[in-house]
């Protein structure tokens, strides 16, 4: 059980040896033993998960074939729109919130026959990496319960790693699923911008913003991947082209590829575990015939500064719909002034108010040029040196986070040592281009350490294909021990 | 470069009812954070802005043909205060 993915179940679901009831079953009976220490759940969907399985038996046993997640049970980050489910973001002013719509993504699962086992913890409306900030209380990592799963999809992330899920969805803006994913020994996947749907995800920041799989494998990750990407009409920044084949290159190896080693992304500041493991990848890379070079990427020192003006800007701006009008919490004032300031005040948390407060300030009058206004060059710069980089090798590797989990409590009452639990993961979301977190192995603590691929825009191909190498070579087989965990 | 910020002045523009001591916290907070933000200064030469869209995706249009738009009742559901079709919000403007 806590060894399917969906490869394995996929193909037992079709020759008759389990039924997807079963394998939900399983997969509830892990959250029943765990969820008590863990907490990678808001709200599990017993009722909905039932049915959805019950009619996935009923397909298959009629012949009908949904595709690579029909009755498999998956785990949603719960900034996603679920219709009839609530749904907060993690967040107070969201309590009791009960979507009239669906996320296309959540369609797209719903279309797929994929068995929807609930919503996951998240930082405060993804804005954190340690799920530390939401208001439902904090996420423990199954490797090691005083530790973080990372963050903000640390529950997703936490879910897959524990087998409450065989696979789930977080976001990632600035690392959000990679950087979990890391911290918790799976893969973890951002895609390109704007190649899956943003449409009924509540919205931090909108140019960053994007929806991805957190997976076992990195063949679940691009089955899963596979299911949800596309155009949608309903998002104005969806990828209008042609979406390439994600499995067209996985298995080719990596002999006469050039990787590059991000050279400003290791050293001062990274664990030695940390760094020892990717430099030991990096070497069977090379001896598995690919070519490696060092490659600088001199704006990446400056992307985190450039991050945190344009990320809370635009989460300013996004925000703002949180007025104790149309949904959520209201806290009654005299004017519609009075009213506001007072739910907002009352319904945010600390980070969130954090973030409101940088982005008014880097966008108001006097400082946005200096502030906002030059973090977008910097924004530009970064595309360029990646462009320069990508012209001299096919995909990019690093660290996916300097450390591996910390414990609880360690970064939360100083903000900029928590983001810069961000800094390898932040440069592709300011570039667009998608990236993919592989475990490779454990620190001397016996804490996962994740591999960072990074490729080109609407690279996918090639970078599954390089993740897969990676898989391949490291070996990866490490469970946390559910006997630990368990009550 | 030092970081001058009216706190004050933030807080209204973000509406956010905030007591005087968590004013002077987050003032506190933002201050280190900026401090570090301000390294954009850093970057040499001036790079043509083009960020709007990592695939060059502009002018999304969609056909003008009339749809099935949320349920009124589920959507109004949501809200603190609905009446008769409608939302319910405390005077915006002095009478």
């Amino acid at each position: 059980m806590e060894d399917f993915t969906i490869a394995i179940a996929g193909a037992r679901l079709r020759d008759g040896s389990l039924r997807a009831v079963d394998l939900l079953a399983g997969v509830l009976k892990i959250a029943s033993d765990t969820e008590a220490q863990i907490h990678a759940y808001l709200n599990i969907d017993h009722a909905g998960a039932r049915e959805a399985a019950e009619r996935a038996d009923n397909e298959l046993a009629a012949g009908v074939d949904r595709g690579p997640l029909h009755g498999i049970p998956i785990a949603l980050k719960d900034n996603m729109m679920t219709r009839g489910l609530e749904t907060t973001a993690a967040s107070q002013i969201l309590a009791g919130y009960v979507p009239p719509y669906d996320a296309t993504v959540v369609s797209r699962l719903r279309e797929g026959g994929a068995v929807i086992v609930g919503k996951t913890n998240l930082d405060e409306f993804a804005m954190g990496s340690s799920t530390e900030n939401s208001a439902y209380g904090p996420t423990y990592n199954p490797w090691d319960i005083n530790r973080i799963p990372g963050g903000s999809s640390g529950g997703s992330a936490a879910a897959v790693a524990t087998g409450s899920a065989l696979v789930g969805l977080g976001s990632d803006t600035g690392g959000s699923i990679r950087q979990p994913a890391s911290l918790t020994g799976v893969v973890g996947m951002k895609p390109t911008y704007g190649t899956v749907s943003r449409y009924g995800l509540i919205a931090f920041a909108s140019s960053l913003d994007q929806i991805g799989p957190l997976s076992r494998t990195v063949e679940d990750s691009a089955l899963t991947l596979g299911a949800i990407w596309g155009h949608d009409p309903l998002d104005a920044t969806s990828y209008r082209g042609d979406y390439p084949d994600l499995f067209s290159q996985i298995g080719a190896g990596v002999d006469g590829l050039k990787v590059g080693v991000v050279k400003e992304l290791g050293g001062e500041g990274y664990e030695p575990d940390v760094d020892a493991s990717v430099s030991a990848m990096v070497e069977q890379l090379s001896a598995s015939g690919a070519e490696v070079v060092e490659v600088s990427l001199p704006t990446f020192d400056i992307a985190l500064s450039a991050y945190y003006l344009i990320a809370p800007a635009e989460c300013s701006a996004n925000l703002a719909r949180f007025d104790g009008i149309r949904y959520g919490l209201r806290v009654e004032g005299e004017t519609a002034e009075e009213m506001m300031s007072r739910t907002r005040a009352s319904g945010f948390g600390p980070e969130v108010i954090r973030r409101i407060l940088l982005g008014t300030y880097a966008l108001s009058a006097g400082y946005y040029d200096a502030f906002y206004g030059q973090a977008q060059r910097v924004r530009s710069a970064i595309r360029d040196d990646f462009a320069r980089a990508y012209q001299q090798v096919d995909v990019l590797v690093s660290p996916t986070s300097p450390t591996v989990a910390f414990e609880a409590g360690e970064r939360t009452d100083d903000p900029l040592a928590m983001y810069l639990s961000d800094i390898c993961t932040i440069p592709c979301n300011l570039s667009g281009d998608p990236a993919i977190s592989v475990p490779i192995g454990l620190d001397s603590r016996g804490l996962p350490i994740g591999f960072q691929v990074m490729a080109p825009a609407l690279g996918e191909p090639m970078m599954y294909r390089v993740a897969s190498a990676v898989e391949d070579l490291a070996g990866f087989q490490d469970r946390p021990s559910l006997e630990m965990v368990a009550t | 470069m030092p970081v001058e910020i009216d706190i004050a002045h933030v807080a209204r523009l973000a509406r956010l009812g905030l007591s005087d001591s968590e004013l002077e916290h987050y003032r506190d907070q933002l201050a280190v954070i900026l401090e570090h933000a301000a390294r954009v200064q850093e970057l040499e030469g001036e790079p043509e802005v083009d960020v709007a869209h990592p695939l060059r995706m502009v002018n999304a249009f969609r056909p003008d043909e009339v749809r099935p738009s949320l349920d009124r009742d589920e959507v109004l559901a949501q809200a603190p205060e609905a009446n008769d079709g409608y939302f319910v919000v405390p005077p915006a403007l002095e009478a």
